[in-house]
């Protein structure tokens, strides 16, 4: 009998896992995982953010274990996220107080506070530079290290946001601490805001319709590939949407704890990167227009995800016929970890179900072949 | 043991959390509880609602069996057996009557299982009523009302369109006259075993976060007509090959020498254990 597929499981996964050596060993240089966190940053913003999971050392080593797989990091860090105790939750951050990097408007030229451009590859010519020396990284730190000692530490100023002068005017509906609205249509409805703390996804499941807390974080963690494909299809004519950037602004803010031993005070733990987006959209408001915001925040530098997450928010709000628009469509099938799961989960066998769905074909026409030969 | 892990790898917070939603459906027999899923070192999708049972419930004196299709060796299963190994020290068996804890994927073993055992079910999809309706926010409405029509009607349809019921795997069973309860992709063949038996089911879907209960002694009546009675997967005149069995749920083969087309239990611990007393 040569059919010995289903047995000898043990083995075939130790070899197999052992295979998996042989793709990383076609020669003796390694990559250090310092190296990947710095140089590659972009993807480790990535990895964490569609994790969940803030750490930059961690991505960078889950990177450096699964040949630089996307899917397979953010798995590796969600498993190990389940073994840790949650011994505290931060308090509010408000990201008035970022201390930015990059600041941009593309609805205002001059904005309080000013634009600031800081590090973008959107100006870049896209050619491959083929001249990029392996002596480049020693250079550049040189350079970098000498330019940083002449310059003067300056103060920090926080910048206000774009939206806070359209608020002034009343263009823009105001949205309480904790937005709790569970439709989507009243948001203004001052009564349906409450002061209940945020709804989290990873300890309660996401149910619909969903609270707007458990919308922006479910689209915080999504997989960058799936809400910008989304968002796309709203922008090209599949919705509603074509915003303006009303401000984009990646930079640091600080997370707290209260204290253990003082309820009155905070404690500062650390501080992370985030990239948060405000997209202005022209709305009905009864019979006159108001400006509409959809709101983007994400780990790191990520800025198309938080744009697209941005223009969701504003499609779910307006809800309707386009994928965009619904919200169980867009909320349920987003996460890296589940989308790849249960499509590798296919690869699996299905021999018992596979041969119930031939019996009931079988059953079927030999019903039909009356009288005929059946091929039992 | 790998000992940078707790017990049972989840932090017992969590796994306190997964029993409390257990106990909840053991107490609504068929009804879906939602829980906040953990996500697991396994793939999403690949059995990781039953494992967290599994986890949540397992202590260092049980005797854990896994399956898969029926197998114990098939790659799935051996992969959950050394997961479950490698953060619990628990001793595994491939012997149903001696296992306490059983996890299994698209299979009910064949030896009725008793009084203190528990049979963990991987389930992809909980939602008997996802055939027939997409969303959630519809579904969990129809359950409350008791509202089956849709299901029935698609049950009608295939009647009539092909002169049998077309369901497959996955058939709909109503759990104590009150839920219609999805058994997870076991076969047809498995569904007279989930009434009235002696052990508690549990059904675990990671993915899609619910857990549900078929607590023993407990009402389960597949979905059909009156006059169109419930059929299983029929393997009528075939017997397995290594251990002659004609009763159990076959495998079928073929033989790459022969080309001929041949029959095994897809139960291999019973299969082997019914060859050996031959």
């Amino acid at each position: 009998m040569a059919y010995v597929a289903v047995s000898g499981g043990k083995e075939a996964i130790e070899e197999s896992i052992r295979l998996l050596d042989f793709y990383q060993c076609s020669n003796d240089r390694d990559v250090e995982v310092e190296a990947i966190e710095s140089k590659l940053s972009l993807l480790v913003d990535r990895v964490m953010s569609e994790a969940g999971l803030y750490s930059k050392p961690y991505a960078a080593l889950a990177l450096k274990q699964c040949e630089g797989s996307i899917e397979e990091a953010v798995f590796l860090l969600r498993a190990y996220r389940s073994t840790l105790t949650r011994n505290y939750y931060t308090t509010e951050v408000n990201s008035n107080d970022m201390r930015i990097i990059r600041r941009i408007s593309a609805a205002f030229k001059d904005i309080e506070g000013g634009q600031i451009l800081g590090a973008t590859y959107d100006y870049t010519h896209r050619l491959i530079d083929f001249d990029r020396d392996s002596k480049r990284a020693a250079k550049l730190y040189a350079t970098m290290q000498n330019s940083l000692a002449e310059q003067n530490p300056e103060e920090v100023s926080f910048c206000p946001r774009v939206s806070d002068e359209l608020k002034r005017e009343g263009l823009i509906d105001r949205y309480d601490n904790y937005d709790d609205s569970t439709s989507t249509h009243n948001r203004s409805d001052q009564e349906s805001q409450t002061d209940r703390p945020p709804h989290d996804v990873t300890t309660t499941m996401l149910e619909f319709p969903a609270q707007r807390s458990a919308r922006l974080q479910t689209l915080s963690r999504a997989d960058t590939g799936f809400i910008s494909g989304l968002a796309y299809s709203a922008l090209r004519g599949f919705g509603q949407v074509h915003p303006t950037v009303g401000e984009l602004r990646s930079g640091y803010v600080e997370l707290c704890v209260v204290s253990p031993l003082d309820e009155n005070e905070s404690l500062c733990v650390g501080e992370i990167l985030i990239t948060e987006v405000e997209c202005f959209n022209t709305s009905d408001d009864k019979d006159q227009l108001k400006i509409a915001v959809g709101y983007g925040a994400v780990f790191g530098r990520n800025e198309n995800k938080a744009i697209s997450m941005a223009v969701i928010d504003r499609e779910l709000d307006n809800g309707g016929e386009y994928p965009t628009q619904d919200e169980e469509f867009v909320l349920t099938h987003g996460d890296s970890l589940e989308m790849n799961g249960f499509v590798s989960h296919l690869k699996l066998p299905h021999y018992v179900t596979f041969q119930s769905k031939l019996d009931s074909v079988r059953k079927t026409r030999a019903a039909d072949a009356t009288g005929g030969d059946t091929h039992e | 043991m790998n000992n940078n892990y707790n017990f049972a790898f989840l932090d017992e917070g969590s796994k306190r959390e997964i029993r409390r939603c257990t106990l909840k459906a053991v107490a609504i027999p068929g009804y879906q509880v939602p829980f906040g899923s953990r996500e697991l070192p396994i793939g999403r999708g690949w059995g990781t609602g039953g494992i967290q049972l599994t986890l949540s419930l397992i202590g260092p004196n049980d005797v854990l069996k896994v399956i898969d299709q029926g197998s114990d060796e098939s790659v799935n299963a051996v992969n959950i057996k050394k997961f479950v190994g490698l953060c619990t020290d628990v001793e595994t068996t491939n012997n149903t009557t001696e296992a306490t804890l059983i996890q299994t994927r698209h299979r009910i073993p064949e030896i009725p299982l008793k009084d203190g055992q528990i049979l963990v079910f991987q389930v992809p999809i909980p939602e008997p009523l996802r055939i027939v309706e997409a969303r959630e926010e519809v579904t969990k409405k129809m359950h409350a009302e008791k509202d089956y029509a849709p299901l029935w009607l698609q049950l009608y349809e295939s009647l009539v369109k092909y002169q049998k019921v077309t369901i497959a795997s996955e058939y709909p069973c109503m759990v104590e006259d009150r839920y219609m309860t999805n058994p997870s992709p076991i076969p047809k063949f498995d569904n007279p075993k989930l009434h009235n038996a002696e052990c508690l089911y549990l059904f675990g879907a990671g993915r899609e976060k619910k857990i549900y209960a078929i607590p023993p002694h407990t009402k389960v009546v597949s979905l059909a007509f009156d006059d169109v009675p419930f059929e299983r997967e029929s393997f009528a005149g075939k017997t397995c090959r290594l251990c002659k069995s004609n009763n159990t749920y076959l495998d079928e083969m073929f033989d790459a020498q022969t080309g001929e087309k041949v029959y095994q239990c897809s139960d291999t611990s019973y299969c082997k254990e019914v060859a050996a007393h031959a």
